[in-house]
């Protein structure tokens, strides 16, 4: 099988790198849309600021290209916020694969701190990225900024409000929480995706 | 080599800390911390090599700290795997860093560690793993550090370190009360007693500790279940 991740200029992907490598999978990290095209699974991680990231990958078409895949593809963190239609970090228009605005979390107390950083448990998980996965499971979040529960939404979270933390809309699959940091849960879903 | 002091000095050899690393991830810790402690002191550059062997072993969230002192650094850490780092020595002596980290790579990386001795009344801030007393007091510099856009403190009582007499619970809830940002509890932890302390009197957003783990005598999922028990949300 080949595992393709995206490379843009919001890094940190060796974590994910070591995860599928676990899994005994030695992805590709590309920008080459022959390459991204061709794979049988993309990833799409990153930690990042949103316009910034945004305004690389139209520089680069990788928003045409990312727009376009038709294989099963995992956006990861600031990966699932680009995906969604808008974000208020930088006030850009993003890819706009799921029809969703990101937020900015805004703290009602001092207790309610943001980022919303740590473990936290998943709800109403369905579908075939949670198969064997039960409700409650920690996984890792660290972010500012949120999607809302949608109809999209495969899985939800409670932190000040409630927030998506996983969607899905045909072929694209993204988790806010970070998959290569969570745990054994963590490396089931990255199983689960593979498996897709 | 992992190794493990007490107050600071007199380390014990406690095993391979990549070993260890993937031992403690597969056990269920909730984040593993690398402190290379005399990185400072011995004017060394936390060992990136031995970082990235570790990140590639596990998969739970990994700081990194000892001897960063600049951005080059952090980049370098960050891009070894590592997802927070821990400053201490060189925001005491350059606090303008702490916003340079958060600026550029966001406050959830930047932890500041203060290594602090109570002493005539007073919380002393300590530079170089305990070695260098400075001018400055635990509760203004980690208020400051904060300010400066710090993501989370993590706080080694010097006295308490290694004794596995208990955490210094006061100073932690003094701490958790005055600051907006996460407060982990570091030094001292001996029984599964003193880590439901340092949660329940001392108020910590996390307990920390080294010897108990290296040495054997508490094993992670049982001081788990056991928080669990005393009612404290805690991943089993």
């Amino acid at each position: 099988m080949e595992v393709a991740i995206v490379k843009y200029n919001a890094g940190n992907i060796y974590s994910v790198l070591c995860a599928l490598r676990h899994l005994g999978i030695e992805p590709v990290v590309s920008d080459s849309p022959e390459v991204l095209s061709r794979a049988d699974k993309v990833l799409f991680p990153g930690v990042g600021e949103a316009s910034s990231a945004m305004a690389y990958l139209r520089e680069h078409g990788l928003d045409r290209v990312i727009v376009g895949l038709t294989q099963p593809v995992l956006a990861i963190c600031i990966g699932m916020q680009l995906l969604c239609s808008h974000s208020e970090e930088g006030d850009v228009d993003c890819l706009g694969l799921f029809d969703t605005e990101v937020r900015r979390f805004v703290s009602q107390t001092s207790e309610q701190k943001v980022p919303h950083m740590g473990w936290n448990t998943l709800r109403g998980l369905r579908g075939p990225l949670f198969h064997g996965i039960d409700e409650g499971s920690h996984v890792y979040f660290v972010h500012s900024y949120y999607a809302p529960v949608s109809a999209d939404c495969i899985a939800a979270c409670d932190y000040i409000n409630p927030f998506c933390a996983a969607m899905n809309k045909n072929n694209f699959y993204a988790t806010q929480f970070h998959v290569e940091k969570s745990g054994a849960v963590g490396v089931r879903i990255l199983e689960n995706f593979l498996a897709l | 080599m992992t190794v493990k002091g007490t107050r600071f000095v007199n380390f014990r050899e406690a095993g391979d800390p990549v070993e260890l690393g993937e031992y403690y991830s597969r056990q269920g810790a909730d984040e593993l911390v690398y402190l290379d402690i005399t990185a400072s002191y011995e004017g060394r550059t936390t060992f990136t090599d031995l970082v990235k062997r570790i990140a590639a072993r596990i998969n739970i969230p990994f700081t990194v700290g000892g001897g960063i002192h600049s951005l080059a650094d952090v980049d370098r850490l960050l891009n070894a795997g590592a997802d927070k780092v821990s400053l201490n020595s060189a925001a005491l002596k350059n606090p303008q860093i702490i916003e340079e980290v958060a600026k550029n790579f966001g406050s959830q990386v930047c932890v500041i560690a203060i290594d602090a001795n109570f002493e005539d009344g007073n919380w002393i801030c300590y530079l170089n793993g305990g070695r260098v007393p400075t001018r400055r007091t635990l509760f203004e510099w980690a208020a400051e550090a904060t300010d400066r856009g710090a993501g989370e403190i993590l706080f080694t009582s010097i006295a308490h370190d290694g004794t596995h007499g208990g955490y210094a619970c006061d100073a932690l809830r003094e701490l958790h009360r005055q600051l907006s940002v996460p407060v982990i509890a570091s030094g001292g932890a001996g029984t599964m007693a003193h880590f439901k302390e340092a949660f329940v009197e001392g108020e910590a957003d996390a307990a920390l500790a080294a010897g108990v783990f290296h040495f054997g005598e508490i094993a992670i999922p049982e001081l788990k279940k056991y928080l669990s028990g005393c009612g404290i949300p805690i991943r089993l």
